[in-house]
Order: structure tokens, then C-alpha cells, then sequence
């Protein structure tokens, strides 16, 4: 876990601060916690993605002490890109960086966040593997969290539906428009004895599908 | 009766009426409820609890003078925008657009408010932004619904911007004898229309046989539209002494106003009923920031227009 005490790091805390007040500003999102409490408890948080704002909306919904215990896996091929993203993600999101190609990486991307789940921190990772900008509610999972639950299945996965991000902010834009977006968390699951990987993906996209029509309001 | 009596009169009035109706509330849910749920008279503590709040930000604005009006609306105009696009549908390639909706159109529509540009205040949207925001979706060379999101687009910016946008104008209008004493104007349209709304609803609640348009709205019913729009004009001719119009005047500028006021919830409940949803957001108690000002967003232009045309220099 990270030390975050303010007089030490003060520039990042602030910025970190900042971030949050803006996301939470700019999208009028009240986080919904529909299948489990926001309780400062090791976890894995998995998203639908449709944009980068995906990333700071459920780091911004989560309360802080459950902020400072999670961190966001990241794209190595976008985030270190340049030297503003590289102090975004290590300073001030604490991200987790993976390489998303296997070319030229040693490491392989599950060991990095298996390592990051062995301290204690808890992870926010969107299982489609890239950002959805198609019609499709989801992309397919990658086989990723299922290797990921494989070696750590005591921690509870918790889906997590966001709506209108992607209409928020799509991919290669950059001024976002604040129209109202919504983060619901939906109910835990863990990898059970002897699942194999394809049912268990299926129950990852179910539990995000089931969030979704639990957040969608009834017509009445 | 001086800009002084008048504001007191006013302030006491609207505060009288407001813990009057809060008393009936809370009598109706305590006595006739039972502190049970019921539909009608929870609806009705809802809309009084957002008129506490519409009042006392309303008061505020006015105590801090004109740019507290504009800043008010503009507020006003920005939420109802935002509920209106999270719910209308747009592309990807109407990005650049919304961005100008929100971050062009709707504050420089307000400087021309704020700096009582009458002329161009009037054309801005309709005609500048309507021509210029399809062809920022344009250029993105996505023809997919194109006609649909740019009519959603230019929809919401009538309605939620422009429209909105002449409840502060009032202030700009010149009326020979009624100098200072324009911020009255703003009270007297939005009395008018809202208790226009709340009287039609509590009179198709009790009286409501004949439904107007069932698929659309099934509240709306010919009982309460004329009950609503026969207390909206009685109140009119009785607030008149706080107008530049004569008593008579006064009640077919009411009529005008709180008929628009009706057609306007109406079209805007067709737009929800379209898009699946029972309200527009859920910032206020009992639906959106839209749901409470559909009807004022339809009234305010043609009274600001009634007023500009007949009274003012």
C-alpha cells in the first residue's frame, strides 16, 4: 500500500484531489452500490470500457480510503508515452503499467498484477482489454482476469457498469461534454474450484450485463 | 406603490403562500395519508419542496441583481441542456458539436443576455447556431442518423437555451413607467405557469375523466387543463398591480402564457415518452431540473414577446 501522506508528496495529492472533484463535476455521476458496500476491503474492480474517462470515473467514485488502497492497470503503450502521462499514472493514479502486446516484454502482464494484489492494493482493469466504440453493449473478455483469478481467488471481483462515458468523452477526443453518466457496482464473484476459463468469462460478462439492467431505471 | 412596498408585498406574499401549501402538504401526508405513501400528495410535498428551493435561489438572484439573474438562468439552462442530451440520442461525430453547444452556444447566448443585446440575442441560436453546429458533425463524414442528431441537437438548444434565455431578457425591456421594476415580470411568468401546472395536476387528480393525449401524458386530462388555465388566469388578473397591465390585460397575458406553459409540458413529455424514460434526471425531488421548467421553457418567449410587442419602448 502507498504512503499518502500530504506533506510528503504534496503536488500529487493535490492533483489527485483535483481529478477527482472534476470527474465527479464533469459527469454528475453518484456512485451506485447496488451488490456490495464501499468498504476498505482488498478487491478487484472490473469495468465496461468505452473511454479513457472510464479509468478516472471509477477511481473518482470510490471513497478515499478505498481510493488509496486501489490502483488502475494501464496500457504501458499509451501511459508512457509521453512524460505528462508517464506522472499521471505512477504519481498520481499509483497505476499498475502492463505492456498490452506480448512483443518485447519479458514479464508477463498477470505476474505484474498478481505482484500488485500480493501487497494488499486493490485493482481496477476493464476485461475487454481495449476501449469498446462500437454498438455492442461488450466487447469479448480476454482470457486476462481469468488468469487473474486463478491466482488469487479469495479476492472478490466486483463489476462495474458505467453509462454515456464513451458519449462523454469517445476515443481520440479530448474536450469532454458533461452529459450525466452513471457507475453502478454490481454483486462480487470469485473464481470457483475447478471453473473452467470459458464459464467463468461468462459469468464476468454476465455479472457486468447483470449491473447494467439493475442500474437502468424501470419504466413505470 | 414604490419598488420598496412592491418587493416586500411580494416577498411576504410568496413566502405566506409557500408555508401555506407546506402546511396543506404536511396536514394531506400526516391526516389524509396516514404518513403512508400516496402518489398524489407525495408529488405534490415534492413540488413544494422544490419551489422552497426555486424560491429562495430565485430571491437570491434577485438580491444580487441583474448578473445574479443571468448567472441563475444561465445555471438553469446548463442543467436542463445536460438532462436533455443524456437522454436524446447523438453520434460519435456529434461531438464537436455538443462541445459548442455547451461550452459556445449557451454562454455567449447569455453575454448577449447579460449584455442586453436584444437584436442578436434573438437570431443566435436560431439561425447561427443552426447553421453552424451540423457542419462541425458534417466535416466528421459519419451520414449515419445525421438528420435526427442534428435536429436533437438544435432542439435542445431552442428549448433548453434559447427559450430559457428570455425569462432573464425580461430584465432588458424598457416599459415607460414600470422603470426598476422589471424583476417582477420574471416573478409574475413564473407564478403563473407553476401554479398553472400544479392546479392542472390537482384538478385531474380529483376531476380528471377525459384524457388529452393518453399515450403521451396519462395526467393530463380536459378537467385539469381547464381548471389549471382558469387559476392561472384568475391569479394573473389578481397579481396584475405588480404588472405594467391592466387587470384585464393582465388575464390574456396569463391566458397566452400558462396555455403555452401547458403544450410545452405536453411536447416534453412526448420527448421523454420517445426515449423510454419517466423523468429527466434526478437532481431535484420528484424528476429533473426539465421536468420543473418544460412549462416555463415554452412560456417565456411568448411572454417575453407579448410584453416587448405591446408595453415596451
Amino acid at each position: 500500500m502507498h504512503p499518502t501522506h500530504f506533506m510528503q508528496r504534496p503536488v500529487p495529492e493535490v492533483l489527485s484531489w483535483a481529478l477527482t472533484r472534476f470527474t465527479r463535476l464533469i459527469t454528475g455521476a453518484q456512485a451506485r452500490w447496488l451488490g456490495c458496500a464501499p468498504v476498505p476491503v482488498q478487491r478487484i474492480y472490473f469495468g465496461n470500457h468505452n473511454s479513457h474517462a472510464d479509468f478516472a470515473l471509477i477511481w473518482a467514485s470510490l471513497p478515499t480510503p478505498l481510493r488509496r488502497m486501489t490502483r488502475p492497470v494501464a496500457g504501458a503503450d499509451y501511459w508512457n508515452a509521453s512524460p505528462l502521462r508517464r506522472y499521471i499514472i505512477h504519481e498520481v493514479l499509483h497505476g499498475v503499467v502492463i505492456e498490452r502486446s506480448r512483443e518485447g516484454s519479458t514479464v508477463e502482464p498477470v505476474d505484474i498484477m498478481a505482484a500488485a494484489l500480493e501487497r494488499g492494493d486493490s485493482l481496477i482493469l476493464f476485461p475487454e482489454g481495449t476501449r469498446n466504440t462500437t454498438d455492442e453493449q461488450l466487447l469479448p473478455i480476454k482470457s486476462g482476469i481469468y488468469h487473474l483469478a486463478q491466482k488469487s481467488p479469495q479476492i472478490d471481483l466486483v463489476p462495474v457498469w458505467m453509462e454515456n462515458l464513451g458519449r462523454l468523452l469517445p476515443k481520440g477526443e479530448i474536450v469532454p461534454v458533461p452529459l450525466l453518466c452513471s457507475i453502478s457496482f454490481g454483486t462480487p464473484l470469485r473464481l470457483q474450484p475447478g471453473e473452467d476459463k470459458e464459464t467463468f468469462l461468462g459469468r464476468v460478462r454476465e455479472a457486468l450485463l447483470a449491473t447494467m439492467r439493475e442500474a437502468r431505471p424501470a419504466e413505470s | 406603490m414604490t419598488h420598496f412596498q412592491g418587493t416586500l408585498l411580494i416577498t411576504a406574499g410568496v413566502f405566506l403562500l409557500l408555508a401555506g401549501v407546506t402546511a396543506l402538504g404536511t396536514w394531506l401526508k400526516l391526516v389524509r395519508a396516514e404518513g403512508r405513501p400516496h402518489p398524489l400528495i407525495d408529488n405534490i410535498n415534492q413540488r413544494i419542496q422544490a419551489w422552497w428551493a426555486m424560491t429562495l435561489t430565485i430571491g437570491l438572484a434577485l438580491v444580487a441583481g441583474r448578473i445574479g439573474v443571468v448567472v441563475l438562468f444561465a445555471f438553469v439552462s446548463f442543467t436542463a441542456l445536460r438532462e436533455f442530451l443524456t437522454i436524446a440520442p447523438t453520434r460519435r461525430g456529434d461531438h464537436q458539436a455538443l462541445v459548442m453547444a455547451f461550452f459556445v452556444a449557451l454562454p455567449f447566448q447569455y453575454f448577449l443576455v447579460g449584455v442586453e443585446w436584444l437584436g442578436f440575442q434573438e437570431v443566435f441560436i436560431p439561425v447561427y447556431a443552426f447553421l453552424f453546429l451540423p457542419i462541425l458533425s458534417a466535416v466528421k463524414s459519419d451520414t449515419r442518423n445525421f438528420m435526427e442528431c442534428s435536429g436533437t441537437i438544435q432542439w435542445g438548444l431552442m428549448v433548453t437555451v434559447f427559450c430559457i434565455s428570455h425569462i432573464p431578457a425580461l430584465l432588458s425591456l424598457r416599459i415607460p413607467g414600470y422603470e426598476q421594476r422589471n424583476v417582477f415580470l420574471i416573478v409574475f411568468l413564473v407564478l403563473i405557469v407553476q401554479s398553472g401546472d400544479i392546479l392542472h395536476h390537482v384538478y385531474s387528480r380529483l376531476f380528471g375523466k377525459h384524457q388529452i393525449a393518453p399515450q403521451v401524458s396519462p395526467n393530463k386530462t380536459i378537467e385539469g387543463f381547464i381548471g389549471g388555465i382558469a387559476a392561472s388566469v384568475t391569479l394573473g388578473a389578481l397579481l396584475s398591480w405588480m404588472t405594467p397591465f391592466t387587470i384585464i390585460e393582465a388575464a390574456w397575458v396569463s391566458l397566452a402564457t400558462s396555455l403555452m406553459g401547458f403544450f410545452g409540458g405536453l411536447v416534453l413529455s412526448a420527448m421523454k415518452r420517445d426515449r423510454g424514460v419517466k423523468d429527466w434526471g434526478t437532481n431535484i425531488e420528484g424528476g429533473g431540473m426539465l421536468d420543473r421548467v418544460a412549462s416555463v421553457c415554452f412560456a417565456a418567449p411568448v411572454f417575453f414577446h407579448l410584453v416587448r410587442h405591446w408595453w415596451s419602448v
